[in-house]
């Protein structure tokens, strides 16, 4: 546990050490003000709460989640950094918990930062705030699945833009597991069991039933079981890409 | 005498080919194990076998009594490792890379604060303690690396070229150190240096293709040369050609090889017939005749030579590779 945490400390420092993060963080804040004032129309639509705001966090994060995990994990094993943490007395488990922990604190503290949105809205009328702590908590939960997928795409290559591409494309994959543009893919082929799993895996739709204020147990548990499926294979990522 | 590392017939196959072939190696405390091969040869894959980071596809590796393969962790806690290239997180400084290093090793404290003030002493990075480490000179990152691997007073170092990419001062600081801790540890440090095996190392192995070919003290390793105990005298070339055909008839002389030299000097080695000592019978030979000699000296045993003839012997077929 104490060694998780130092894991945490020492890659979380590492994210203030370097630019990455004011830069992510300012292109973060702004994007979300342009999606929620310009497109999701805040004012216009004259209702007090934040949907607009949320609405459009699924779409960030696909680009942005990738950013951040993209050198988790590659950048180890291409400056041989990997070798160093991994011959210290620590459990890979250890190593990729610590370093996931430490990479979703920091998009916590990302989305922390738009509190200014929360106390416009409630200078400007009187929002349901249960149903924006719901939002806010439904948006760390899907950033932390998009963050467990990146972390173990960026374990099977040392090249970071690689990691980029593909940790984008599975992030699509999964915003839009519930839309015709990835269900026709299955659904010729795929016994209906199979189509009707995948389009269960959809972000938008777990997301969606949270931000609107309804804490479903399964939206939870489908987002914390996705973060420790892909925390476990990422792992096996790591043990299979060890010494090559 | 206990023995810290114990490696037993270690095998490692990276699809068809095999980088680790057989090595045993068991080394007792207050030993400096050198470990020489070409380039390729598999002496950092075994180290990264004997350190944890790669499981061997065959064979057992015990540190201090506990298995790397079943208890990595305990077996991880003894060791102190400098991986090759001396990986260090760039962004960190060499006080915080240490303070986590610390860390992570259970360091707490007022013991801690002291290992870190001891080590950054003996390895004299006060100077850069808060720079960033990409900023650092190569020679600087690799004490850094250096520093970490000692930070916790391990039984076991291993050092993948320790002394790479630092100056002739730097070089003699490292291996000075390495020998002031080698007393109470069993250390292994790869290097492609000869020098360095006559300067720290107790015993020395060389590997080829993945295969254990020499094992045995420096001298041994020395001795193994052709030149070992030959004897080198230079004269004025004149006469090299009597003095040459003289030493030749010696019993004790297997032959003679000569190698004009400039200023119409040459040089003569006499090289010894079964490697034992010739250095009286040719000066009392050199006194009988009255010879003019420059130079006359023991040549030291050619160590590069040595390391030629058993790694290139090493490349014969019925060496392929198993898949």
């Amino acid at each position: 546990m104490s060694r998780t945490l130092s894991i945490f400390r020492r890659e979380f420092q590492g994210y203030f050490a370097t630019p990455v993060a004011y830069v992510f963080i300012v292109i973060f804040l702004f994007l979300t003000g342009l999606f929620t004032f310009y497109i999701g129309a805040f004012y216009e639509r004259g209702q007090a709460d934040l949907e607009p705001f949320f609405r459009y966090h699924p779409w960030l994060y696909m680009l942005l989640i990738p950013a951040i995990s993209m050198r988790l994990w590659s950048e180890e094993r291409r400056s041989g950094t990997l070798e160093l943490l991994l011959t210290l007395p620590i459990s890979l488990a250890e190593a990729v918990v610590g370093k996931f922990l430490a990479a979703w604190a920091f998009t916590a503290i990302a989305l922390a930062l738009t509190f200014p949105l929360w106390l416009t809205v409630n200078y400007l009328g009187n929002p349901d705030n249960t149903v924006i702590a719901a939002g806010y908590l439904g948006s760390l939960l899907m950033a932390g699945g998009f963050l467990a997928i990146g972390s173990c795409i960026s374990a099977l290559t040392r090249n970071q833009v690689v990691a980029f591409v593909i940790s984008f494309v599975v992030c699509f994959a999964f915003n839009l597991s519930g839309f015709p543009l990835v269900l026709d893919f299955f659904s010729g082929w795929a016994p209906q069991a199979v189509v009707d799993a995948v389009s269960s895996f959809s972000f938008l739709t777990h997301f969606n039933s949270i931000q609107k204020g309804v804490i479903d147990l399964r939206d939870i548990i489908f987002f914390t079981s996705l973060i420790a499926v892909w925390l476990y294979a990422n792992m096996l990522a790591i043990e299979s890409g060890k010494g090559h | 005498m206990e023995n810290l590392i114990e490696v037993r017939d270690l095998h490692k196959r990276f699809g068809p080919l095999t980088a680790v072939n057989g090595v045993s190696l068991s080394i007792p405390r207050g030993e400096v194990l050198g470990f020489l091969g070409p380039n390729g040869a598999g002496k950092s894959t075994t180290m990264k076998m004997i350190t944890g980071f790669v499981a061997p596809t065959s064979g057992s590796i015990s540190i201090c009594g506990h298995d790397v393969g079943s208890n990595a962790l305990a077996a991880k806690r003894k060791i102190g490792y400098l991986p090759e290239g001396a990986p260090a997180w760039g962004e960190m400084t060499p006080a915080s890379f240490l303070d986590f290093i610390a860390d992570i090793r259970g360091l707490s404290g007022a013991h801690k604060a002291n290992r870190i003030k001891e080590v950054v002493a003996k390895i004299n990075l006060g100077g850069v303690l808060n720079q960033s480490i990409e900023t650092l000179s190569k020679g600087f990152k690799r004490r850094v690396g250096l520093a970490q691997a000692i930070l916790h007073d391990p039984e076991v170092l291993i050092l993948d070229e320790p002394t790479d990419g630092l100056d002739p001062n730097q070089k003699h600081e490292v291996r000075a150190l390495i020998k002031e801790m080698a007393p109470n540890k069993a250390i292994i440090i790869s290097t492609h240096i000869l020098e360095e095996v006559d300067a720290v190392c107790t015993r020395a192995a060389i590997i080829a293709r993945g295969r254990l070919l020499f094992s045995g003290t420096p001298h041994e390793l020395q001795a193994k040369s052709a030149k070992h105990n030959a004897v080198t005298l230079t004269v004025a070339s004149t006469h090299a050609a009597e003095i040459g055909s003289r030493l030749g008839e010696l019993a004790e002389v297997l032959r003679v090889e000569s190698h004009p030299q400039a200023e119409g000097r040459t040089r003569i080695t006499a090289l010894s017939r079964n490697g034992g000592v010739i250095f009286e019978v040719i000066q009392t030979a050199v006194q009988q005749h009255g010879w003019p000699v420059a130079e006359l000296f023991v040549e030291p045993g050619h160590l590069d030579e040595v390391f030629r003839t058993i790694t290139m012997g090493a490349q014969t077929p019925g060496e392929v590779p198993h898949s």
